[in-house]
């Protein structure tokens, strides 16, 4: 009974926090763009647009219900369901830091290990497609439907780099299940899979990344919904919360592929260096630093409200660097900082990329898929295969 | 708790696989099959093959169906009409099916009387390790020769796509 209440307790946590993040994700995603573009992004709602996701779900929910007569209704209606629940349900198998103890139970920071879970996110992304594919066929409208097959092809040709550039770094770990894979990248950053001896897999590393942006369809390979030439793509007949829901499944495929990178190359929660070296104190430095910062600014206002506002921001952020100071808090608090921290940055990496690069042409996408991509992964999987069995 | 699932998944594979048959658009007989093969992977995970239920899901599910339901879109396949069916095949196929699978499992017993049930999560070699170390050593051979098999069927489809174009 300990155990399923654990369980209810630690499913609660972790969806409250991925939908929070897929929210705020979004908002983070617009105010990179904008400061990329030198514009100011989201600025009305709350201090710096921060209640903009609260305002954008009120609207979604509150938007009129439309169902188009001229569509297939039964698979209209499967195809966002589908895609926001294969996107969500990865997450169930993410290790997220080390074992705690709550209330004197030991748990890990995982919701559940399975002994295959790397296939299990293979599978689950893999049915997600149906989602898109469905969605545009089921549209009956000729530009959802073109949406959806260049998202069918587009993702069974980028799946074939994005498994084999997997396959590389399991010829390193020797296991499928997550939980091993970070376990087994221990140490300081030579040991994670990246730079890991005898066979780095920075080569690996890049095609996951490329073939990952292709899988989630983000900018450059935002193909199946290109508004210049297909309206929105597969969601073109989409609205309210069928169109939230394509919308949070994207968002959820991003962070699931973050979070794979983060996990089988970037070694996960494991720290940059080792903690003898002091890495223990790195999240309070960077708080501190980020608290001080602001305070100084709080005390030179540009603004009137920045008087107020910025060292209160200060203060919240000294507190939180304060927290990861508490022995009895670090165990769990500082694996996540460095699982956090890895994620974010390759979520950012993704922003970035979005206001860096223009669009793939369609077949420029195709001949990248086959000609460049595919044989460079099988070509470091073969190096890899043989370094490791020669050493 | 394995009965009840068992019990459950069991019937979703069955009706998706009539469903297959009886539907009329390719799109809905397409998404039909794929809600067998995934039920049929949750009793591969039933029995304690987790590497094989997952190896459904990507190849068959994810793979396999896409790829099916792609080529039903690019098509653009409309629903098939229903064909008024000759009287001998509405008497008879029924009852014929019931003899079929009636014969076959006489057979089964008859040949096969020793042979226990299987029992939930009893299948304990399904892990990766075994799967592959299984593979590379005892059916090596046959491992290898589906693999050039598979190639010449590829040499095969680009040349026939060849002469298309």
């Amino acid at each position: 009974m300990n155990f399923f209440l654990l369980s209810v307790l630690k499913a609660a946590v972790v969806a409250f926090v991925l939908l929070t993040t897929l929210a705020y994700l979004q908002w983070v995603e617009r105010k990179v763009i904008a400061h990329i573009q030198v514009r100011m992004g989201p600025y009305r709602v709350g201090p710096h647009g921060l209640l903009q996701p609260l305002a954008d779900v009120i609207k979604l929910i509150t938007k009129e219900e439309l169902i188009p007569p001229h569509v297939n209704k039964f698979m209209y209606l499967l195809a966002p369901f589908l895609a926001v629940t294969m996107a969500l349900v990865s997450i169930s198998v993410i290790p997220f830091g080390t074992e705690i103890h709550v209330f004197g139970t030991p748990t890990w920071m995982q919701l559940t290990d399975l002994n295959v879970g790397l296939l299990f996110i293979l599978a689950v992304s893999s049915m997600g497609v149906y989602g898109i594919a469905l969605g545009g066929w089921a549209s009956n409208n000729k530009y959802s439907l073109l949406g959806g097959l260049r998202s069918s092809a587009q993702m069974i040709s980028y799946e074939l780099p994005l498994s084999i550039a997997i396959a590389s770094p399991l010829l390193l770990v020797n296991t499928l299940s997550l939980r091993e894979i970070v376990q087994a990248q221990t140490g300081s950053i030579i040991h994670w899979n990246i730079l890991r001896w005898p066979a780095p897999q920075i080569v690996s590393f890049l095609v996951f990344l490329i073939a990952g942006f292709a899988e989630t369809n983000r900018v450059p390979f935002d193909l199946p919904e290109a508004e210049n030439e297909l309206v929105a793509g597969f969601h073109t007949e989409y609205s309210s919360m069928k169109f939230a829901a394509f919308f949070m499944a994207e968002y959820a495929n991003m962070v699931t592929v973050s979070c794979m990178t983060a996990i089988l190359f970037l070694g996960g929660w494991q720290p940059l260096f080792s903690p003898a070296w002091g890495s223990n104190f790195v999240p309070t430095l960077i708080f501190t630093a980020g608290g001080l910062i602001a305070i100084y600014h709080g005390l030179n206002p540009a603004r009137k409200l920045d008087r107020i506002t910025l060292p209160v921001t200060g203060v919240v952020f000294l507190l939180v660097g304060a927290l990861f100071l508490v022995p009895a808090a670090q165990n769990a608090l500082i694996p996540l900082f460095w699982f956090a921290a890895k994620v974010g940055a390759v979520l950012f990496l993704y922003i970035w990329v979005r206001g860096t690069l223009p669009r793939f042409r369609y077949d420029q996408l195709m001949r990248f898929a086959w000609k460049v991509l595919f044989p460079v992964a099988l070509a470091n999987l073969l190096v890899t295969g043989l370094v490791v069995a020669l050493w | 708790m394995d009965v009840i699932l068992f019990l459950i998944f069991a019937i979703i594979a069955v009706v998706c696989a009539v469903n297959v048959v009886v539907q009329t658009h390719p799109i809905a007989s397409a998404i039909s099959l794929v809600g067998v093969m995934g039920s049929l992977a949750v009793l591969y995970l039933l029995l304690g093959a987790e590497f094989l239920a997952m190896a459904q899901i990507i190849v068959y599910a994810g793979a396999i169906m896409v790829l099916f339901v792609f080529v039903i879109m690019l098509l653009n396949a409309g629903a098939e009409s229903k064909r008024g069916r000759s009287l001998v095949a509405q008497l008879l196929g029924f009852p014929l099916l019931i003899a079929l699978l009636a014969l076959a499992s006489y057979f089964i017993q008859r040949y096969y009387p020793g042979t226990a049930t299987v029992q939930f999560g009893a299948f304990k070699a399904g892990t990766a390790q075994n799967i592959g170390r299984a593979l590379f050593t005892q059916y090596l051979l046959p491992f290898e020769v589906t693999s050039i098999l598979i190639l010449i069927a590829i040499v095969g489809a680009v040349v026939l796509a060849r002469k298309e174009l």
